[in-house]
C-alpha cells in the first residue's frame, strides 16, 4: 500500500515535469491536481475509518473538519494576495473592502504567517473536535444519535459561514488565491509539490493510523466499538478514549482540508454541507471498513467515478452514488478490501488444495 | 471471625491494594472535596480513599432502593460481605440478584441507600470504570467478552495495568504479564485457543474466558453472576476448584442457581426474595428455615 503511494509519488511528478508534452506517457498538470486532490480525499477517508471502523461512531459531520482545516489554509492565501486583489487594498482581502470594513477582524490576524495558518489547521478542527467530543461522549450519546448531532454541526457551520458578518467571504467563500510561501500557485512544479506534499501527508497519516490501531489503544478502541459497557467495566475511561481517537481524526481531517484548498483554489460554504460528510462516509463503506487502506482505495475508486460521472451524465451522479452504496451493502459488505482478502484466501485455499493433492 | 479481620489486614498491606496513580488519586480526592454536603472541608484526606476493611466487612450494602417504573426490584436491601469471605447469594428468578451487581459497579443508579467498599469509600459517587480501578470485578450472567478479539488479547485487555489513554497508547507486553496471561489461559484450560477469535468459543468456554478476565483484573472483590450456565460437571468441579482457591485472597460473591454447585462451595448463603433478604446463614440452616422452603427451595 504504502509502496504503490510512494510509487505514485514518484512516478506521477516525473511524468509531468520530465516527460515532454505531447508523449504518451505525459501526465498533463490537470491530473496531477486532480490526483493531489483524491489523495486529500483519502487522507480524510483515513480520518473517519479510524473513527468509524474502529471505534464504531458513524461520523456525519467530518467534513466540517475538513472544511475548517481548508478555511484556515485559505485564510493564509487571502493574506498572501496582499494589495494585488481587485480593489489593491495592501491588508483587507476583497471582500472586506466590498462590504466596507474598516479594519480586519481580530481572527484574520496574524494570518499573513504560514506557521501561524498551519498550526490553526489542525487547533480550530482539533478544539471544535474536543468540546464536542467532551459534551457529547460524557453523556454517553451514542449510534444513530450521535450520528445525527454530527450532521447538525457541520450543517449549523455550513448556515453560520454563509453569512457574510462571520468575516469568512460570505457564500463565495475565498479563492482568487496567488501564492504561497512565495510560490505561483498556477506554476506546474507548485502543482506538483502540493501533490508530493497531499502524497506525504496521507503516508504520514496512515502511518499514525496504523501506529494506533495496532497499539493497545487501538484494541481498547475495537472493544469499545463491539461492547463499550463492557469496555467500562473493565477500567477503562470509555469517554476519554473516544475524545482522543476522535479529536486525532479531527485534526487529520483538518490537514486534508488544508492541502485540498490551495489544489482547488477556492474554499466555500459548500464544503460544510451535509451531503459531502455522507459521502466520505460511502467513501469508506466502498473501500471496505476497518482496514485503513480500504478508505484510501474507496476515496479514490468513488472520486474517480464522481469525475468521470459528473464530466458525462451530470445529473445522475447522486443517483449512481447512491445506487453504488446499496449495491455495496447488499453486495460487498466489506467493501472492496473484503474482496481482496476473500480472493487471498480462496488462492490460498486452491493452493493448499493442491498442494495436498 | 478473627480469621476474617486478619484476611482484611492482609488485603490492606497488600503491596497493590492501592496503586492509584498520583494524578488518579488527586483526581478522586477532587471530585470528592466537590461534593455538595462537604463545601466546606476543601481537602479530603487522600486515606479517605483507602481501602478500610479494619471493621470486618469488604461490602457494605445497607437500605438500598431501587425501582423500575414502580417495580421494586431492590427492597429495603441490607447486604454485608467480608474481606475474604466465598458468599453464595440464590433466589428465584427476578429476585434482585443480577440488579444488586449492576448496583454494586455502577451500572445502575439507585433510588436510595449506601454502597461501600470498605469503610470509607462510598461507590455510589464512582464511574464504572472507576470502581473498576478501585478493585471491583465481575463477571457478568450472559457472557460478554470482545468477540472479535482473541482469546489473548481479552486476556490482555482485562489485565490490571494503568489503563489511562496514553499509557495504554504506549502498553508494550512485559515478559512478567506474557507470563501472567499464559498462566491463566492454562488455568482457564483456553491454551490451544489463545490465537481464536473469542466470537467462534463455545458458550462454555466463553463463560471460562470472563473467568478468565476477572483474574487477569486481580480485583479485591469478584461478582461472579452465574458462573457455571452451560457448564459439564467437569468444568463445574473446576470452577468450584477455582473459586474456591480465591477465597481468603480476595473476597468473593457468586450468584448461582445450580444447587448442588452451590452446596460444593458454599460457607455462608444469602438468599434474597423480592429485593430483599430472605435468609442468611450456612447451606444447612437456609434450606431448613421454613421461609425459604416455602417461596423458593420447596417449589
Ligand atoms: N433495567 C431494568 N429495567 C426494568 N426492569 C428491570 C431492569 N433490570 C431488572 N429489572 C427487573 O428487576 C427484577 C430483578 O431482576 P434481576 O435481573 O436483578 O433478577 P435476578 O435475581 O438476577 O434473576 P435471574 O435469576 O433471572 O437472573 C426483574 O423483575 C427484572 O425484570
Ligand atoms: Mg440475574
Amino acid at each position: 500500500m504504502l509502496g504503490l503511494l510512494l510509487a505514485v509519488a514518484v512516478v506521477v511528478p516525473v511524468l509531468n515535469l520530465a516527460v515532454p508534452e505531447g508523449h504518451p506517457l505525459h501526465v498533463s498538470t490537470y491530473t496531477v491536481t486532480l490526483l493531489g486532490k483524491y489523495l486529500t480525499y483519502a487522507l480524510l477517508a483515513v480520518a473517519v475509518d479510524l473513527v468509524w471502523g474502529y471505534l464504531g461512531i458513524l461520523s456525519l459531520g467530518h467534513g466540517a473538519f475538513f472544511a475548517l482545516g481548508g478555511y484556515a489554509m485559505g485564510m493564509y492565501l487571502m493574506r498572501q494576495i496582499g494589495d494585488r486583489g481587485v480593489y489593491g487594498d495592501p491588508v483587507l482581502p476583497d471582500f472586506m473592502v466590498f462590504l466596507d470594513w474598516q479594519a480586519l477582524p481580530w481572527f484574520w490576524h496574524g494570518f499573513d504567517m504560514f506557521w501561524l495558518a498551519a498550526l490553526m489547521v489542525v487547533l480550530v478542527p482539533g478544539a471544535l473536535a474536543f468540546v464536542f467530543g467532551w459534551l457529547a461522549f460524557r453523556s454517553r450519546v451514542t449510534g444513530v444519535y450521535l450520528s445525527i448531532i454530527t450532521q447538525a454541526l457541520t450543517y449549523a457551520l455550513m448556515l453560520a459561514f454563509f453569512r457574510n458578518e462571520m468575516g469568512f467571504g460570505g457564500n463565495n467563500g475565498l479563492t482568487d488565491f496567488k501564492d504561497m510561501l512565495g510560490f505561483n500557485l498556477q506554476a506546474d512544479s507548485t502543482r506538483v509539490g502540493l501533490f508530493v506534499a497531499s502524497a506525504v501527508a496521507l503516508a504520514l497519516g496512515y502511518l499514525a493510523c496504523r501506529w494506533i490501531v495496532t497499539s493497545k489503544l487501538g484494541r481498547v478502541a475495537v472493544a469499545i466499538r463491539d461492547a463499550e459497557a463492557r469496555t467500562r467495566f473493565i477500567g477503562y475511561r470509555v469517554d476519554r478514549v473516544k475524545v482522543a481517537i476522535w479529536t486525532f481524526s479531527a485534526m487529520l481531517a483538518g490537514i486534508a482540508g488544508a492541502l485540498y484548498v490551495p489544489q482547488v483554489g477556492i474554499i466555500n460554504p459548500g464544503e460544510f454541507s451535509p451531503l459531502n460528510s455522507i459521502e466520505l462516509v460511502v467513501w469508506v463503506a466502498v473501500g471496505g471498513r476497518a482496514t485503513l487502506y480500504g478508505a484510501v482505495i474507496g476515496a479514490i475508486v468513488v472520486n474517480y467515478g464522481k469525475t468521470y460521472f459528473t464530466g458525462a451524465f451530470p445529473e445522475a451522479w447522486l443517483f449512481a452514488l447512491g445506487g453504488l452504496f446499496v449495491l455495496v451493502t447488499l453486495f460487498l459488505p466489506q467493501g472492496i478490501a473484503g474482496l481482496f482478502r476473500q480472493l487471498k484466501r480462496r488462492r490460498s485455499g486452491a493452493a493448499a488444495q493442491s498442494a495436498a493433492a | 471471625m478473627s480469621q476474617m479481620v486478619d484476611n482484611g489486614r492482609d488485603l490492606l498491606h497488600r503491596d497493590r491494594a492501592f496503586d492509584f496513580s498520583a494524578q488518579q488519586r488527586a483526581w478522586l480526592q477532587f471530585k470528592e472535596s466537590m461534593r455538595r454536603d462537604r463545601t466546606f472541608d476543601f481537602m479530603v484526606k487522600a486515606k479517605d480513599l483507602e481501602l478500610d476493611v479494619s471493621h470486618g466487612p469488604i461490602l457494605y450494602i445497607e437500605d438500598l432502593n431501587v425501582s423500575f417504573d414502580g417495580f421494586k426490584a431492590i427492597d429495603h436491601l441490607n447486604f454485608y460481605v467480608d474481606a475474604g469471605e466465598l458468599r453464595c447469594v440464590i433466589g428465584a428468578n427476578g429476585a434482585g440478584k443480577t440488579t444488586m451487581m449492576d448496583i454494586i459497579t455502577g451500572k445502575t443508579r439507585p433510588d436510595s441507600g449506601s454502597v461501600y467498599f470498605g469503610q470509607k469509600i462510598d461507590l455510589l459517587r464512582l464511574t464504572e470504570p472507576e470502581i473498576a480501578e478501585i478493585g471491583i470485578g465481575r463477571k457478568f450472567q450472559k457472557p460478554t467478552v470482545f468477540e472479535h478479539h482473541t482469546v489473548f488479547e481479552n486476556l490482555e485487555l482485562a489485565m490490571a495495568a494503568d489503563k489511562r489513554v496514553f499509557p495504554t497508547l504506549l502498553a508494550r507486553l512485559t515478559a512478567a504479564q506474557r507470563e501472567r496471561i499464559d498462566e491463566v489461559l492454562e488455568t482457564i484450560g483456553l491454551t490451544e485457543h489463545a490465537r481464536r477469535e473469542a466470537g467462534s468459543l463455545s458458550h462454555g468456554q466463553k463463560q471460562w474466558l470472563e473467568i478468565g478476565m476477572l483474574l487477569m483484573q486481580d480485583p479485591l472483590l469478584l461478582l461472579v453472576d452465574e458462573p457455571v450456565a452451560g457448564m459439564t460437571h467437569q468444568e463445574m468441579d473446576r470452577t468450584a476448584e477455582l473459586l474456591l482457591s480465591l477465597q481468603g485472597k480476595h473476597s468473593v460473591v457468586v450468584v448461582e442457581h445450580d444447587m448442588d454447585f452451590v452446596r460444593s462451595i458454599a460457607r455462608r448463603v444469602t438468599v434474597l426474595h423480592q429485593g430483599s433478604v430472605l435468609a442468611e446463614g450456612s447451606m444447612d440452616q437456609v434450606q431448613n428455615d421454613p421461609r425459604v422452603v416455602e417461596v423458593y427451595l420447596g417449589e
